[in-house]
């Protein structure tokens, strides 16, 4: 049972850091009908970003302050230089122009950071285990990435649903031009939001860090699941993509914990093996052609889409 | 217009023409000998290539730029750690460079989608790094060497420690590929406690070991084996200790700490168990000069993967050497590379009727050099001259 339980917080840890990474792809992707593969890229950066400063100032969670705007700013210059143009642009320009970001990012970190990679030290305390049930310690530092992602998750909900700029936000999502002709200057909605993603991005990544260590692409295969959880939330959802990180993070983590022991009951040890690890690796995109057929939009399409 | 678009493709296609024809009459003249070397020089793994890329240049630097009195040449490629890649790189190698051998791999995944283009052509491949099993057994290959080692024999050698400390239940974890389970089964082969769970993880995508970590606690195996090569073995070391369970179960593992991973696990890889067939303190005379001309050259401490490269370009010279650069007699060159006539720096060496090498196997371990420098050393030897289990199913004599 507390196995179950410790899973259930590991998934929900990969599950949070999803959803920060998902937040930021899904809101670009809802309100400016555009695809960022880059957004990765920002993942990367931020960790990256968090890695220099915390060795420059000696205290993780100054380098993470520093990380964050950093990452937001960095954000910001890549829309305002190769991004605004593709707006009009279809879907393929789109990708094809953003892969292309994926790789000169790749490179950039290369250039600045060298190819080896780099660790985030964190402070002793976040190092060790805290006991949050009785025989149950916990790594300290995946507790606060759960708090942290938890926090943020509170915090894009009050931002989007109680504020005008989150009531911009949902209008964007829902009708694009229409906000644009109410008055709104949709140029700077598009900045905000974007450099409000990267920041997203940046933490996710910097978070990430001290657990899969900084590392040049570290930002490509997340940005699959990223993709694969606002498919499942619906393009443009903030819910959608919470609820769609979840399922996955858990599904993914649970099937990969549960799964060959399950399968060994009526298989041998080593096709249990095989397949368990091929089957725990679908799962998650077996929930998503599920739901694709189930609904094509999304679970929780943006309305007026 | 038309007409000027059909003028000026054809003058650009002449112009592209000229120099071909003239490079290829050079390479007639004066003949070089030309190696090419795939390994992984972008991605997260890219600090690997460059290793192996350094102990190469070393080696040819050392050969004074001959084999045998013949110009040489290395015609690098970066396989991206990706199978398909890895194939694409090879038969660019075989078909635009006609290389006269074709060495590097550090995947056994990218290996074997690889090796039959060489093979096929009657070219000779030299792994500097990726042993797998179908090629040391059944598919054992006339035109295939490997200079670093049969993926079983280290594992096989992590396996037997366990048993001299009195280990009972023992818990593996690894990634799903040809090597992983290689791995896998080596140390399966000879520790004789029980085995009490297996995990094969996602390769290379999963770097997030947290529910197999929780698996490990609630099992209380008596140890852990894991082999995560290179960057993966930053992480599940750091995982591993952020989870508190280094204190508590001791970590064995192979091909997870290396010059370049330990420069980010430091204190981690401290009171864990290494097995592996070369240290930089072997005290043989090849190595030394190998570890501190490459200290000098590249102001690093050198890797496994860059002694194993190191190895294979001197073990190619030394059949060119004994063939005297007649590279068209197979069978000749062949028997002169399975002769192994080199000094190799991981001291005794000679090849299994299966191309695989035979020899010793060492236990090492992490020390601390200064407050910010570590070095591995050697602790004791496991295995003298061993064989690797496949080689009894090699067909060939």
């Amino acid at each position: 049972m507390l196995l179950i339980f410790e899973q259930f917080l590991n998934g929900l840890q990969i599950a949070l850091l999803l959803f920060l990474l998902a937040a930021g792809l899904t809101l670009v992707f809802g309100i400016m009908d555009m695809v960022n593969l880059a957004h990765g890229s920002l993942y990367m950066m931020g960790a990256y970003f968090a890695a220099v400063f915390t060795e420059w100032t000696g205290s993780f969670f100054l380098g993470a302050a520093l990380a964050l705007p950093a990452g937001a700013l960095l954000g910001i210059v890549t829309e305002i230089i190769a991004l605004r143009t593709l707006y009009t642009r279809d879907h393929l320009d789109q990708v094809l122009a953003t892969f292309g970001l994926i790789l000169f990012f790749n490179e950039l970190a290369r250039l600045m950071f060298g190819a080896g990679g780099m660790t985030i030290e964190t402070p002793n305390w976040l190092q060790g285990q805290i006991e949050i049930l009785p025989g149950l310690p916990y790594p300290s530092y995946r507790f606060l990435i759960i708090l942290v992602g938890l926090l943020c998750a509170a915090f894009l909900y009050v931002l989007v649903q109680r504020t005008r700029l989150g009531m911009l936000i949902r209008a964007g999502a829902s009708n694009r031009e229409m906000v644009g002709a109410l008055g709104i200057n949709i140029k700077q909605l598009f900045t905000l939001v974007f450099g409000l993603g990267s920041a997203l991005a940046a933490l996710a990544g910097l978070m990430a860090g001290p657990v899969t260590t900084v590392q040049i692409g570290m930002g490509d295969n997340i940005l699959i699941l990223a993709l694969v959880v606002i498919v499942i939330g619906g393009i443009g959802s903030l819910p959608g993509a919470f609820i769609a990180a979840l399922a996955i993070g858990i599904i993914d983590t649970m099937g990969r914990a549960f799964l060959p022991n399950m399968l060994g009951a009526f298989l041998s040890p080593s096709d249990a093996s095989t397949l368990a690890t091929a089957l725990s690796s679908m799962l998650i995109y077996i929930l998503m052609a599920a739901v694709l057929v189930l609904r094509p939009a999304g679970l929780f399409p943006a309305p007026g889409r | 217009m038309k007409f000027s678009t059909l003028l000026s493709l054809t003058s650009a296609l002449a112009l592209a023409a000229v120099p071909f024809v003239a490079g290829d009459a050079a390479a007639q003249a004066n003949k070089k000998i030309k190696i090419g070397f795939v390994t992984t020089l972008s991605g997260p793994n890219a600090a690997i290539g460059v290793d192996m890329k350094n102990s190469v240049e070393l080696a040819v630097q050392h050969l004074g730029k001959k084999m045998g009195g013949i110009p040489l040449e290395i015609v690098y490629e970066d396989d991206e750690q990706k199978p398909e890649v890895g194939k694409q790189k090879t038969e660019k190698l075989m078909q635009r460079d006609k290389v006269d051998f074709v060495a590097g791999y550090i995947w056994s995944n990218v290996l074997l989608a690889s090796y039959k283009t060489v093979t096929d052509n009657k070219t000779f491949l030299i792994s500097a790094n990726a042993g797998p099993s179908p090629l040391a057994g059944e598919q054992c290959n006339p035109y295939f060497f490997a200079a670093s080692w049969q993926n079983d024999q280290n594992t096989m050698a992590a396996g037997e420690l366990l048993n001299q400390k009195g280990i009972k239940s023992l818990y593996i974890v690894a990634p799903n590929y040809a090597a992983g389970l290689d791995m896998a089964n080596g140390v399966k082969s000879t520790f004789k406690g029980q085995v009490v769970g297996q995990d094969m993880t996602k390769w290379p995508d999963q770097l997030d070991f947290s529910a197999e970590i929780s698996k490990i606690r609630a099992a209380k195996p008596g140890a852990v084996f894991v082999f995560y090569p290179g960057r993966a073995g930053v992480q599940f070391f750091q995982q591993y200790s952020q989870a508190g369970l280094k204190k508590d179960i001791p970590l064995y593992t192979t091909f997870t700490v290396d010059a370049i991973t330990l420069k980010l696990q430091k204190d981690l890889t401290l009171d864990t168990f290494q097995t592996l067939w070369w240290a930089p303190d072997l005290p043989y005379a090849a190595n030394q000069k190998f570890v501190s001309e490459f200290k000098k050259k590249h102001k690093d401490t050198p890797s496994f993967y860059g002694a194993q490269s190191y190895d294979t370009i001197n073990l190619i010279n030394s059949a060119v050497v004994a063939t005297k650069g007649n590279l068209k007699d197979k069978d000749a060159l062949r028997n002169a590379i399975k002769a192994a006539k080199f000094d190799s720096v991981r001291g005794p060496m000679k090849f299994g009727k299966n191309h695989f090498p035979i020899h010793n196997i060492y236990q090492q371990e992490v020390y601390k050099v200064s407050d910010t420098e570590y070095d591995i050393r050697t602790v004791s030897t496991v295995y003298k001259d061993l064989v690797d289990p496949y080689a009894a199913k090699c067909p060939m004599k």
